[in-house]
């Protein structure tokens, strides 16, 4: 198969600016004979859709949320990153740019790691002319912070809730395209499969979640803001609604899937209490600034304190492994969310972990209170103040910089994280792998676009935090409205698709069948009970640590599931109306063959790098070993008709501006 | 616990609707109440009947597709929370639950405990944004400063999710902390600034449009908010209603 990364020629700064001097144009007049589709309202979708409708064309949304405001993106909290260098400490277009392949592990593509580096700063200035309320100092200006695995200041935030803040600005902008009837939204529709005519995607069938009406829409091209996949694992943090189905088909259709097994699994969540859970929460990564991780240093403590005998403050200070000080002490705590997680589940599986299911360690603030507390006290002029005193001065501090974030924490586990440490464990957050796509967000199907978490290009096998934001939007505000017109300027005299074309009944058919056998299969099994069993096997056999017998082993537990899932599932209800055991039971199934390619995948990789740990590949002391030699390549996977049977394409990544190192935070 | 759950049941938007009663026992107070609400889906699915339908989404408080009337209160009992946040250690064992769906005319039931809240998303369409193209041509993000103040306060109204208890729980259906959250965020900013006038008018009339009521200062929406968005946003936007009634 051709993977051209169609990549423009030139040095790596002139490249986006040659490209877009270079790229067709499609005139305002025949703009209005095209139409696309644009499924997903999160960061990347909104944003698409506003600005591809303000440029001419006719879009058309689509979200299964009952409003496109309510698309996960709203639940980033930390910030986003942009090269402003505002704070002149030394940030750059080239720093930003270095800081991601970097954090990447060497796994991503330069050339668009750069240009997102370099539209980084547009966005910003494009949130703000939005009316984006940034976080500001008392100057009027705008505010910066850190975040892991950098040595600027270069995160623009709003409190916890930037997420928010972002997606309901790239929301009112496309609302006022509705308004104006140039965006046509389809709320509650999901996405069921893309249709291609002579090679080309044309158009989509979708169902109406309220009626349960099966519908064909057609456009000249499509494309896919539909997020990541990290609900494979059943928990994570994503919302309960984020689904591969849209990827997924398309990768069915032709569309090769990149990098499937990198995974990011975020260091600082809220851990599993129980059987019932249905999702995990996230504890920002800007509590690590102050928050010293731990677990105590001898086996007979951590068994007391599971069994209830003992509590965390009661134990000495030279009885507490601080682990994270221990092996890394120049980034200590800060270390990148891949490493942070490793090193948990070390502790944990050697047998150190300390809440009742042995999966949990320790974020403690207590340092930090008692810090802050006499640094107060100094400036209130107390220079010998009283131990209750600098206590209660220190948790004014911290409740003032992480208020919200603990207050998040007592709500779910009525433990007060003022008096005694919070427990926290990994939980899987982002995927960086995801659709294959070009430097114009193409995919290997002409006309099929990728945008956002739902591609894999610009994270390589670990994502920085505040990058997410980042590149949702400047997929969508910055690249896509150019390369979009490069590829439609073919299409001016198309005309309207026809969706009473044969290509459109087949894939439609084949799209009620499926949802005809899944109702009338009236086996004795719910949704869940496969999603959760699915879950199990991926965490534990392709999560933070994977070996090549259990993936094998996971491989074929998988496709065990895939058989009893069809043979046994059970979905109440009909195929008309609203039914949502029927929407998860489709994207459950989509997961179970997800599943699968990740551990081929991750199976595939003999190396360690960034998220994708491989235990064969690590050095003495535990630290991941790359292979570059071998290894330095974009699996693509093309489906060949049988899940079972992938088949790998590779892309070679080229390094030409920035030099291979081991990354060490040591 | 064990637990009795009268759970209002309605086909569709024109069925008359009715409660049914369900017994849930062996519940976990670290439970959230959705995760409650999955063990008794799970239950009725395994007993061969139509699970209770419900939005639900983030289940971490930001999504705002949650949306239960709990005990005559939107989102339960517990304050700043939305349903998904709640917990069941907030109730006892042997406890009956009222579960019902948000009441108003501009939010037709769905199904069940699920409804149509996109009168609120036609009424941002009406005017709920500044009116600046995506092209990034834009002046630099720091040419206007902006005073720390302002900032904040635009900050705060702008954290609205648009989950709809202010109208659910408001007497008369009144979507004014809603409306009047986004015109506040818009018109503490200088970006706001040049369409104001028109907006507050555009969105109110939306708002008329599409049946919510009127507000009679109860101040019941500011106590049942998640968000904590205050009443003065009311305030603000009555000022810039009456200003712009008057200049345009």
């Amino acid at each position: 198969m051709d993977l051209n990364s169609q990549i423009p020629e030139g040095p790596l700064a002139e490249k986006w600016t040659k490209h877009k001097n270079d790229i067709r144009l499609v005139n305002p007049a025949n703009k209005r004979n095209i139409d696309v589709i644009v499924v997903g309202t999160g960061l990347a979708g909104s944003s698409a859709a506003a600005s591809l409708a303000e440029m001419g064309y006719n879009v058309k949304a689509f979200c299964f949320q009952d409003s496109p405001r309510r698309a996960h993106s709203i639940a980033a909290q930390g910030g986003i990153n942009a090269a402003k260098n505002y704070q002149n400490d030394g940030d750059s277009t080239f720093r930003l740019f270095y800081d991601t392949i970097k954090g990447g592990d060497y796994r991503s593509r330069e050339a668009n790691v750069y240009r997102l580096a370099e539209v980084s700063a547009n966005i910003i200035d494009q949130c703000v002319a939005q009316g984006v309320p940034f976080a500001r100092d008392y100057g009027g200006l705008l505010d910066n912070r850190s975040f892991g695995g950098v040595q600027v200041s270069r995160t623009f935030y709003a409190k916890g809730q930037t997420g928010q803040q972002l997606l309901l600005g790239a929301y009112s902008a496309l609302s006022r395209q509705i308004a104006k009837g140039r965006v046509k939204m389809y709320n509650r529709h999901e996405m069921l499969d893309v249709v291609k005519v002579d090679g080309k995607a044309r158009g989509i069938i979708a169902r109406n979640l309220t009626t349960g009406e099966i519908e064909r829409h057609g456009a000249h091209a499509v494309l896919l803001c539909t997020g990541g996949y990290g609900n494979v694992f059943f928990l994570s943090t994503n919302a309960m609604g984020s689904n591969v189905t849209a990827a997924w088909k398309a990768h069915r259709r032709g569309a090769s899937m990149a990098n499937p097994c990198f995974t990011q699994i975020h260091p600082t969540c809220i851990p599993v209490s129980g059987d019932y859970q249905s999702k995990l929460t996230l504890m920002s990564e800007s509590l690590r600034n102050d928050g010293r991780i731990w677990v105590p240093k001898k086996k007979e403590d951590a068994e007391a304190i599971r069994a209830g005998k003992l509590k965390p403050t009661q134990l000495k200070e030279e009885d507490r492994d601080y682990y994270l000080e221990r092996r890394y002490p120049a980034f200590g705590n800060l270390v990148p969310r891949d490493v942070a997680s490793r090193a948990a589940k070390e502790r944990c599986d050697a047998g150190f972990g300390v809440n009742q299911t042995g999966e949990a360690v320790y974020l403690d603030f207590s340092s930090a209170i008692m810090r802050y507390g006499r640094e107060e006290a100094n400036i209130q002029g107390d220079h010998n103040p009283s131990d209750a005193k600098v206590k209660k001065l220190g948790k004014e501090v911290v409740e003032k910089k992480y208020g919200n974030l603990f207050q998040m924490y007592e709500k779910i586990t009525a433990d007060n994280p003022y008096e005694t440490p919070m427990m926290i464990y990994p939980a899987v957050h982002y995927t960086m792998g995801g659709l294959w796509v070009d430097y114009n967000l193409m995919t290997n199907v002409p006309g099929l676009f990728a945008l956002g978490e739902a591609n894999f290009s610009d994270h390589g096998a670990n994502r920085l935090g505040a990058s997410a934001l980042m590149q949702g939007l400047a997929d969508g505000y910055f690249v896509v409205p150019y390369t979009v017109g490069g590829y439609l300027a073919d299409d001016i005299r198309t005309g309207a698709i026809d969706v009473n074309s044969s290509e459109f009944e087949a894939v439609e058919k084949e799209v009620k069948d499926r949802l005809q056998k899944l109702v009338d299969n009236n086996g004795s099994r719910s949704v869940d009970y496969f999603h959760k069993r699915l879950g199990r096997i991926m965490w534990e056999k392709c999560g933070m640590a994977r070996n090549e017998k259990g993936l094998k082993e996971a491989i074929a537990e998988i496709r065990a599931l895939r058989e009893e899932f069809w043979k046994e599932v059970r979905v109440p209800g009909k195929l008309d109306g609203l039914n949502p055991e029927l929407e998860k039971a489709g994207r459950v199934a989509d997961f179970i063959e997800l599943g699968e390619l990740m551990c081929i995948d991750a199976l595939d990789r003999n190396e360690s790098c960034g998220g994708h740990f491989r235990e064969e590949y690590q050095t003495e002391d535990g630290e991941a070993v790359r292979n570059d030699d071998d290894y330095r390549y974009v699996a693509a996977w093309e489906y060949s008709g049988n899940p079972s049977e992938p088949k790998l394409n590779k892309e070679e990544l080229e390094f030409e501006n920035v030099e291979l190192k081991t990354r060490s935070y040591k | 616990m064990n637990l009795t759950l009268k759970v209002w049941r309605q086909d569709g938007p024109n069925d008359k609707g009715r409660m049914e009663t369900f017994k849930v026992n062996d519940v976990s107070e670290h439970m959230s109440f959705l995760e409650m609400m999955d063990v008794l889906n799970e239950q009725i699915i395994n007993d061969g009947g139509d699970p209770i339908a419900f939005d639900h989404d983030c289940r971490e408080g930001i999504c705002g597709m949650c949306s239960m009337y709990i005990n005559g209160e939107a989102h339960g009992p517990g304050r700043g929370v939305t349903t998904c946040q709640l917990h069941m250690r907030e109730f006892n064992d042997g406890d009956t639950i009222y579960i019902e769906p948000w009441r108003a005319k501009a939010f037709p039931v769905v199904k069940d405990l699920m409804v149509d809240r996109s009168a609120f998303d036609r009424v941002i369409q009406a005017g709920g944004y500044v009116s600046v193209n995506t092209s990034g041509n834009t002046q630099d993000a720091n040419a206007i400063p902006i005073e720390k103040e302002n900032a904040d306060a635009a900050f705060d109204a702008a954290t609205c999710i648009g989950c709809g208890a202010c109208v659910a729980t408001c007497k008369n259906s009144s979507a004014m902390l809603f409306v009047s959250a986004k015109v506040s965020q818009f018109s503490l900013l200088p970006q706001g600034e040049p369409e104001a006038a028109d907006r507050v008018l555009k969105m109110v009339n939306q708002m008329d449009l599409e049946g919510f009521g009127n507000c009679t200062n109860t101040g019941a929406c500011e106590v049942e908010c998640p968000k904590g968005i205050s009443l003065e946003n009311i305030a603000r936007m009555n000022r810039e209603y009456l200003k712009a009634s008057l200049t345009k």
